[in-house]
């Protein structure tokens, strides 16, 4: 499919990697010439130099032509007029990052409407929900939800404590009560689809899907259960902490944002009444102290800085902190924080990524059972997608009578309100959702993964 | 460096080499030629030692840098040129390696330098594969194997960068590999379009694909000792109009498909490229008249001219060393210019000439206007200082490496003119000069060691100087990336 990316900063260019690496034909439009120049340099997309909102640069990138838009540049405003003109001039579908709160509220609905966007974007948004799911399930580093809330894939580490460690899957799952399955394992730089006889080692990461209140009792029984947090302070005044902030103030939570500019703070004190605000330098230890680092329930950190929020994690590991999650932007970055054994980060590019690579692909497939959801995880080298099953020969089978490729696993069947996790007997339904995790394979299809 | 991915592309190009090959077998075949044995044993050895040198370099990794794009270009051109000359080498119609490989570096480089005195003494099998050389070097080998085979990488665009003519290489399209399919699509079809118009024109198809080859690399090898000369009015007039067609920049080509009309009207560098042939043919025009009797032999001998030199072709319909000294010295600026960016032509290239001009005309006016700030702007878009000033430096290396080169072959016999054109045509792949080296006359005088140093200096000019540097420095070998 072609696309065109307008605005290639950070989150633009990470967005157009991963699209890119999908076997894309995309046109990157930038008004910086070295941007492109670099852009040009590393990936096989053509580049043009202009303002995203001028029809001549529009008919230059072959606007009329393509199926996708998506508008990416730093302004809200910008992103709005390129996407509307981009889809009077012939795309097919355009996608505009919209992260000012202030177009974020009920007026969001209207404009999408009038500027016919097919999705209005907000990373900061997404990003700030990721940490509040984590927030609530402190024992997870990350948590992924579906389509129904009520199955979950989260992704823990083993401790070399874990009553884990030690055993292959068949073991485990006679063991403990409950449905639950693991469904990919990250041992150093390598990822498993795990089969019965595979065996845990303690500083495994492992991913398992479940359903909401089976996790709970599963955890419980591994003694890694943690109470949601309650006291959180974050660090930044960002619009993801606003986001987050406003997230946790209805839910009873005690919020404190520590932010270094004075005007933000004044800002963030009139749109969030009951946060606790302060105003000072997030990096100043002794300021962390003060405001009672050692007594809270998490540290988010959320500064501009990747380094910072790194370092101040660790500080805050050091403080005891039972829960400190990290920002970082920087894709290099990540894997040398998991190396120090910071290990809860999100990344508001990656997020924004997923979401694109899984709306290319439905777009690519809209006749049979498309992409509904789309996470990678683990590095980006396992996929958890989530898909409609639709009558086909994959439907009223039963699991152990299909051959799956390699490297493909069936992680959860919802099927109305029920959540099944699938053992050899069970069959998927027209209608179901049915969960996917696979490794090294590209699925466009429910049927990709038949063999 | 990651050498292994060096090599290892190097080896998949002796291995297309064999496969072109096999064109000129097939006529050799066909004309029942004994040459036909020495190209079958020049497939053999390309075989064998592209395969050997992909044994024994198996890439662990294919990331290739702009410094892996520069010296894998470079290093192809050489190997396949010096493959390429074993047929006439093997088969004994031209006996000294030094005088074949200068002939199929003048081929593949689209020079049309020769050193052969006896051209219709040479069979038609290796007639065949010389002007098949101009051909193929034209659009770039590389670029040939992008189109039909997945490269392995990304980055690919260095390849393409380092082989494509011009100051900025753009892609048409998203993807390097299309980008290289359209090009070459449209060359196919364009050189097709001129076989069919010379079949209509009385030339038979050996002879009509043969020039057709020539005409579209802009190489200018014949198969008559008095090139064109002896062919109908309508052929010259043929070949003007192609020359022309393939000396523009092949982007326009495309623009016309997608019917982006406006686009190419605008196109400025299309315009000052039609102002220089046009104004050029009509002063040699004038200039020349006493010399020919009608008006359109006139036109026709000024037109073909300005078309050869202009886009480095170097075919001949008269010996326009006997004309005037106007004509030639107008006919010696051409062939530094050359023809359009992304085009087959050789030369400076029209868009840098502009270039050159207007930071010029920009320098000028800072003298006198100190504070002033202005853009250089081609195509109504402002040109980045780097673009600028990487044009200047181009422009140092091409006027220092032409003059060296001069120095180097002073000591031979010949008068300061042959020396002078031969060392411009040589490195702006025009092929013929004035002088000795005019289209009557040939390179077969120079001494063996002047002769590589033509060589060298045609692999300067084909591929833009910077590859040819880089292979010849050795920091670029010896440091570890």
């Amino acid at each position: 499919m072609e696309i065109i990316i307008a605005g290639c900063g950070k989150i633009g260019s990470s967005v157009l990697a991963n699209l890119a690496q999908e076997g894309h034909d995309i046109t990157a439009v930038d008004k910086k010439p070295e941007v492109i120049t670099e852009i040009t340099n590393v990936y096989d997309v053509m580049g043009v130099c202009g303002n995203a909102a001028d029809c001549d640069t529009l008919i230059e990138a072959g606007v009329s032509t393509c199926g996708l838009f998506v508008a990416m540049t730093d302004s809200d405003e910008l992103n709005m007029l390129s996407c509307f003109l981009a889809k009077k001039m012939g795309a097919k579908n355009t996608i505009a990052r919209i992260r000012s709160p202030e177009y974020n509220d009920s007026s969001l609905g209207f404009m999408r409407q009038h500027l016919e966007l097919s999705m209005a974007l907000n990373p900061d948004l997404r990003t700030a929900v990721e940490l509040y799911n984590i927030l609530k399930f402190p024992s997870a580093l990350r948590i992924e939800t579906f389509s129904r809330r009520n199955l979950e894939m989260i992704e823990f580490r083993l401790g070399e404590d874990s009553d884990l460690v030690g055993k292959n899957l068949v073991e485990i799952r006679r063991k403990y009560d409950a449905k639950f399955l693991i469904c990919c394992v990250q041992r150093g730089e390598e990822v498993f689809i795990p089969g019965g006889f595979f065996t845990l080692q303690s500083g495994d990461k492992i991913g398992l899907t479940a359903s909401q209140s089976e996790m709970q009792k599963l955890l419980k029984m591994l003694n890694s259960l943690r109470k949601q947090a309650k006291n959180i302070i974050i660090l930044g005044g960002s619009k993801i902490a606003y986001y987050l902030a406003k997230m946790l103030e209805s839910s009873g939570t005690t919020v404190k944002i520590i932010e270094q500019d004075e005007e933000r703070c004044v800002e963030l004190t009139s749109i969030l009444p009951s946060a606790t605000i302060i105003h000072g330098n997030g990096a100043d230890q002794e300021l962390l102290m003060e405001e009672g680092l050692s007594d809270c329930d998490a540290f988010v950190s959320l500064t501009g800085i990747d380094e910072e929020n790194i370092l101040l994690s660790i500080f805050a590991n050091m403080q005891n902190v039972p829960k400190t999650i990290v920002k970082i932007n920087r894709d290099e970055l990540v894997t040398m924080a998991q190396k120090i054994g910071i290990d809860s980060i999100v990344s508001p590019k990656e997020i924004t990524s997923n979401i694109l690579v899984q709306y290319a692909r439905a777009l690519e497939n809209s006749t049979g059972s498309a992409v509904e959801t789309l996470y990678k995880i683990f590095d980006g080298n396992v996929e958890a997608l989530e898909f409609r099953a639709e009558e086909s020969s994959l439907t009223g089978t039963m699991l152990r009578d299909i051959s799956l490729k390699p490297n493909i696993l069936i992680g959860g069947i919802m099927r109305g309100r029920r959540t099944i996790i699938p053992t050899g007997t069970d069959m998927i339904l027209p209608g179901d959702r049915v969960i996917v995790i696979s490794a090294k394979n590209r699925l466009n299809d429910l049927l990709d993964i038949l063999k | 460096m990651n050498r292994k991915m060096v090599f290892h592309i190097c080896g998949q190009m002796l291995l297309l080499e064999a496969v072109l090959l096999v064109l000129p077998l097939a006529v050799a075949l066909i004309y029942r030629e004994k040459c036909a044995l020495s190209i079958l044993a020049t497939i053999a050895i390309a075989v064998v030692l592209g395969l050997l040198i992909m044994l024994v370099s198996k890439p662990k990794d294919t990331v290739i840098y702009s410094r892996e794009g520069f010296v894998i270009t470079a290093l192809t051109w050489i190997f396949l040129s010096a493959i390429g000359a074993l047929p006439f080498v093997i088969s004994g119609e031209i006996p000294s390696y030094v005088d074949a490989f200068f002939e199929t570096v003048s081929g593949f480089t689209t020079t049309g330098a020769s050193i052969l005195t006896d051209i219709e003494g040479m069979s038609k099998g290796l007639l065949f594969w010389r002007s098949f050389t101009h051909w193929v070097g034209g659009m770039g080998i590389l670029v040939l194997v992008m189109a039909v085979m997945p490269m392995t990488t990304d980055r690919s665009i260095h390849i393409m960068r380092a082989e494509m003519p011009g100051p900025v290489v753009g892609k048409l399209v998203p993807r390097v590999r299309q980008t290289a399919k359209i090009l070459y699509i449209i060359y196919i079809a364009l050189t097709l379009l001129e076989i069919i118009m010379l079949l209509f024109g009385g030339m038979n198809l050996f002879e009509a694909s043969v020039h057709a080859f020539g005409t579209a690399g802009t190489g200018g090898f014949g198969i008559k000792s008095d090139s064109i000369a002896g062919y109908n009015p309508y052929i010259q007039w043929v070949m003007t109009a192609f020359m022309l067609i393939f000396a523009t920049n092949f982007n326009l080509y495309y623009l016309l498909l997608i019917r982006r009309f406006k686009a190419v009207f605008s196109s400025e560098e299309l315009w000052v490229y039609l102002a220089i042939v046009f104004t050029s043919i009509g002063i040699i025009a004038i200039n020349i008249s006493p010399l020919y009797g009608s008006v359109e032999e006139t036109f026709r001998h000024a037109a073909f001219q300005v078309m050869t030199i202009v886009s480095t072709s170097g075919f001949a319909t008269t010996d326009f060393n006997l004309w005037p000294q106007l004509s030639r010295s107008l006919l010696f600026i051409l062939m530094l210019i050359g023809g359009c960016a992304g085009s087959t032509g050789g030369g400076l290239k029209v868009s840098r000439v502009v270039m050159l001009f207007k930071s010029a005309r920009r320098e000028l006016k800072k003298m006198l206007h100190p504070r002033s700030v202005s853009t250089v702007r081609l195509e109504g878009k402002p040109v980045d200082d780097k673009t600028i000033s990487g044009v200047g430096v181009y422009f140092a290396f091409f006027v220092a490496i032409q003059l060296a080169v001069f120095l180097l072959i002073s000591f031979e016999p010949f008068d300061f003119e042959t020396k002078l054109t031969s060392v411009v045509a040589c490195f702006n792949n025009v092929g013929p000069g004035l002088g000795a080296v005019g289209p009557a006359g040939n390179y077969a005088g120079y001494t063996a060691f002047s002769k590589i140093l033509l060589s060298v200096s045609m692999l300067f000019g084909r591929l833009e100087i910077y590859p040819i540097i880089f292979v010849l420095s050795p920091s670029v070998w010896l440091k570890k990336r």
